[in-house]
């Protein structure tokens, strides 16, 4: 922790080439046989120790069923890095990280695997000198994670030490609704203290999404217009192009506003409404962020100002796809929602007034994230009507992923005509000012876990209003009607238009 | 693309620019910077690929200043200018214009520089080799927020650094510094690790290799304990031995790649420490543009004060005049490692 390097006469504040690295220390995955751990994980923690982040005898221990020997998941490791590590691979980075690698076999229920696995930790402290640290991910789906922290609780796994740590890492869901999450950091909490759990939320790793903190709070120039006074009103939009893919299982019965509105687009809410911190440290942030969050209110009329649909048949980017209720695995009743588009409002003195418009989706257009903040017209304009009929409102787009940038669009004369305004637009790209150095969202996240720096992660509180703002909604969406339907490859149902339309607005086509 | 242009001024390079990039189809991009290399032909073609290859990770519009050796007297009286621009693939992610000086021009480069930088950008000169004596001095070093020299590409790399010291101003920095970042970061997190107070050190290493100085004078710098210099046969850095209240802390490597981190009562470990190319120094230089304090402190320690072990020279007891700023930073850091132990927990 950044506390413990006052002590050290190497480490000075203004040695800005001295990168952070974490202290002794060792990860934990369990399910490290998934489909996150190979392709993200594994190749996040080769990429850090490949930056020099990693602190020597950095160790890694798989946990799963499958029977593996030690050098088995080595193995596994080493294709895994090979195949999706962002740094070029090296042998000598490649020898630091395999000492340190170990397998242990079993089952959740299994307590001798759990007694293995102790063992294996104090082994690595003896031969790795760990020191006691290690983060335990819990890459497994949510309902093993009560059996888990259960037995890492049973096995004194847990137990923090006065000199050394235990973490736990868990992925979202967080709970299905209110009182499932609570019930949740209930378990969580009874072995972990609060400050000790993190959350992933892969999407506070992006580099884009910490730009917005940068975008408002560094610059003069954004800020004073960034209320009511001049904000029209913000879409926030998560789209993907794929469906559900092999996810029936975990997807049905959660639908697109529980997988993404209630974590993903409610962060990104938060960033973007929120006031300025006192500090950028993890309490002062998340102060703000339950502020707003908690200022958040659901529109009078559910039935008028949500709208979730289902993709059906059609073509997505030349292929066919098919539509969500004849995916295999899903029940052709199922009523889950694959689009869900809502309108919130802030009750505050800078957003009175200014809708919030969130909605995200499956196989719709294109895969794309982004914030959009629309400003209002012109109060008044000294040119003719037709000059500025092509003129569309402004807006400052925050590119979050794919194509990581800043566009600002607004009106410009068109060359050689006598007076005609139309839409251009300024555009800022990640990739042309700051080209490949972009870390991965995991490579941040877990490096914060291991420096117990958690200003990227959503706490117990955020998670518990953005519940609170969903559940009401959720609830009657399960008592009217039922979900529209939306060809696939559209950027959704005629329902999200016509309710953008009743206010006067459109949706962007991003 | 490429063009070529001779017998030219900085105006038609602009030109030339603007073409280029219409006629690649980008208009106008985010260059972060302009990088001026300095250099002969003979090291040209490597510091550019050097340059192309940093560009991924900060796009910039690069300048290449090759001063040209005239062979008679009338050419040498002869003032001539030479450009190749080239935009798109050929230019890593920016633009790149190699300046080709002749006779008189040679000693007004700054004048072709200055209507080729960019607007508003930071401005940093590289020497990558031949560095002025003084390079905020130099006219073209004038230009720049940072200026890069490598003292390790001059004949008399040990001499060169005390020369540096003498007319070092904020914003020079050396890319013999540069490549001991790994070192440096490796060192601090095994002081992290054992918090303790260092007593005295050895950094081991090649001859003639000012990474080995500078690594001794940083330690001494921060440390304020005698640090000697012992002379091995490379590659590069080959070990540092810090002698401390709770042992001895060695980090040892001795194949320019795989390092081992030994300490008393802990295992010994792993550490990969490769020895890095060019083109990542000089993307780690170019990704702070702001005075390098550190860096400062460490070469003004002077070369002279380190102990040469085999000389019969002691290494210096400091104290009698460190600057007093070190003074004041080392020392209570020293008596405050008990205290981290308690704020730890």
């Amino acid at each position: 922790m950044t506390g413990s390097h006052g002590a050290n006469p190497l480490r000075d504040a203004a040695d800005r080439r001295l990168p952070r690295i974490a202290g002794p220390s060792g990860l934990v995955i369990f399910g490290v046989t998934g489909d996150l751990s190979r392709k993200k994980l594994m190749p996040a923690v080769y990429d850090l120790a490949n930056r020099g982040l990693l602190p020597p005898g950095f160790s890694l221990v798989g946990f799963a069923r499958r029977e593996w020997e030690n050098e088995d998941f080595a193995q596994e490791v080493y294709e895994a890095v090979k195949q999706h590590a962002r740094t070029p691979f090296r042998e000598e980075v490649w020898q630091q990280l395999v000492q340190g690698c170990r397998f242990v076999q079993g089952n959740f229920d299994d307590d001798e695997a759990f007694e293995t696995l102790k063992e294996t930790i104090q082994e690595l402290d003896k031969a790795q000198g760990t020191g006691g640290n290690f983060a335990f991910y819990l890459s497994v789906p949510p309902k093993f994670f009560p059996k888990v922290v259960q037995q890492l609780k049973k096995h004194g796994l847990a137990d923090q030490k006065e000199d050394s740590w235990r973490r736990a890492v868990i992925e979202k869901p967080f709970g299905h609704n209110l009182e499932s999450a609570q019930e949740l950091n209930r378990i969580v909490h009874e072995v972990f203290p609060p400050n000790e759990v993190f959350r992933i939320d892969h999407y506070l790793g992006k580099e884009t999404v910490q730009n917005i903190l940068a975008l408002r709070f560094a610059n003069t120039m954004f800020e004073p217009l960034w209320n009511r006074s001049y904000v029209d009103h913000v879409q926030i939009t998560m789209a993907e192009d794929i469906g559900i893919g092999g996810r029936a299982g975990y997807y049905d019965g959660i639908g697109a506003a529980r997988d993404v509105i209630q974590n993903h687009l409610l962060q990104l809410l938060a960033l973007t409404a929120m006031e300025e911190p006192a500090s950028f440290e993890a309490d002062a942030l998340v102060a703000e962020k339950t502020k707003v969050l908690g200022a958040v209110r659901l529109p009078k009329d559910l039935g008028k100002e949500t709208v979730r649909a289902q993709y059906a048949e059609g073509w997505q980017g030349g292929e066919q796809a098919v539509g969500y209720l004849q995916e295999e695995g899903i029940d052709p009743k199922s009523k889950t929602d694959t689009y869900a588009a809502i309108k919130l409002s802030i009750d505050n003195r800078r957003w009175a007034g200014v809708p919030f418009y969130l909605r995200t989706g499956k196989r719709l257009g294109r895969r794309v994230t982004e914030i959009a903040v629309v400003f209002q017209r012109a109060p008044h304009s000294p040119f003719d009507h037709t000059a500025t009929e092509e003129l569309g409102q402004n807006a400052l787009v925050i590119r979050v992923q794919p194509d990581e940038g800043v566009t600002v669009r607004f009106g410009s004369k068109v060359p050689g005509t006598s007076m005609e305004v139309r839409d251009v637009s300024m555009d800022f790209a990640y990739g042309e000012s700051f080209t490949e150095s972009s870390p991965e969202a995991y490579e941040r996240l877990i490096l914060d876990v291991l420096l117990g720096d958690a200003n990227l992660f959503p706490r117990l509180e955020e998670v518990e209003q953005s519940w609170r703002i969903l559940d009401p909604i959720e609830e009657y969406w399960d008592k009217h009607g039922k979900p529209a339907q939306y060809p696939a490859g559209t950027w959704g149902p005629i329902e999200a238009d016509e309710m953008l339309a009743r206010d006067g607005r459109s949706w962007r086509r991003p | 693309m490429k063009i070529d242009l001779t017998e030219t001024t900085a105006s038609k390079i602009n030109k030339a620019l603007v073409e280029g990039r219409r006629a690649v189809g980008t208009p106008a991009i985010g260059m972060v910077l302009t990088l001026v290399i300095v250099t002969d032909e003979e090291n040209a073609y490597d510091a550019l690929k050097a340059a192309n290859e940093a560009s991924r990770e900060h796009p910039s519009r690069t300048l290449v200043v090759i001063k040209r050796v005239s062979r008679s007297p009338r050419d040498r009286a002869k003032a001539r200018l030479d450009a190749e621009v080239r935009v798109g693939t050929d230019a890593g992610t920016g633009e790149t214009v190699v300046l080709r000086l002749y006779g008189e021009a040679i000693d007004h480069a700054q004048s072709v520089v200055l209507p080729l930088l960019l607007p508003d950008a930071p401005v940093v000169v590289w020497w990558a080799v031949n560095a002025p004596l003084s390079p905020a001095k130099d006219p073209l070093g004038a230009l720049a927020q940072r200026r890069v020299t490598d003292a390790y590409a001059s004949e008399q790399p040990i001499q060169e650094l005390s020369a540096r010291a003498e007319t070092y101003t904020p914003g020079d920095t050396d890319l013999s510094w540069t490549r001991i970042t790994p070192w440096r970061s490796m060192l601090a997190a095994a002081l992290d690790q054992a918090p303790c107070t260092v007593t005295s050190a050895e950094v081991e290493g090649e001859e003639f290799n000012p990474s080995c100085e500078l690594l001794a004078m940083w330690l001494a710098s921060r440390l304020n304990v005698p640090v000697t210099r012992k002379v091995s046969a490379g590659p590069g850095l080959t070990a540092v031995r810090m002698e401390s209240s709770s042992g001895t802390i060695v980090l040892d490597r001795p194949d320019g790649s795989l390092a081992t981190l030994s300490m008393r009562n802990q295992p010994d470990r792993a550490v990969a420490l490769k020895r890095r190319e060019t083109s990542e120094l000089l993307a780690e230089e170019l990704r702070r543009l702001d005075p390098d304090d550190i860096y400062a402190a460490a070469l003004k320690y002077g070369v002279d004060r380190l102990g040469h072990q085999g000389d019969g020279k002691p290494a210096e007891k400091t104290s009698e005049e460190p600057a007093a700023a070190d003074n004041a930073s080392a020392k209570p850091a020293a008596k405050k490692a008990p205290a981290k132990k308690a704020a730890a927990k």
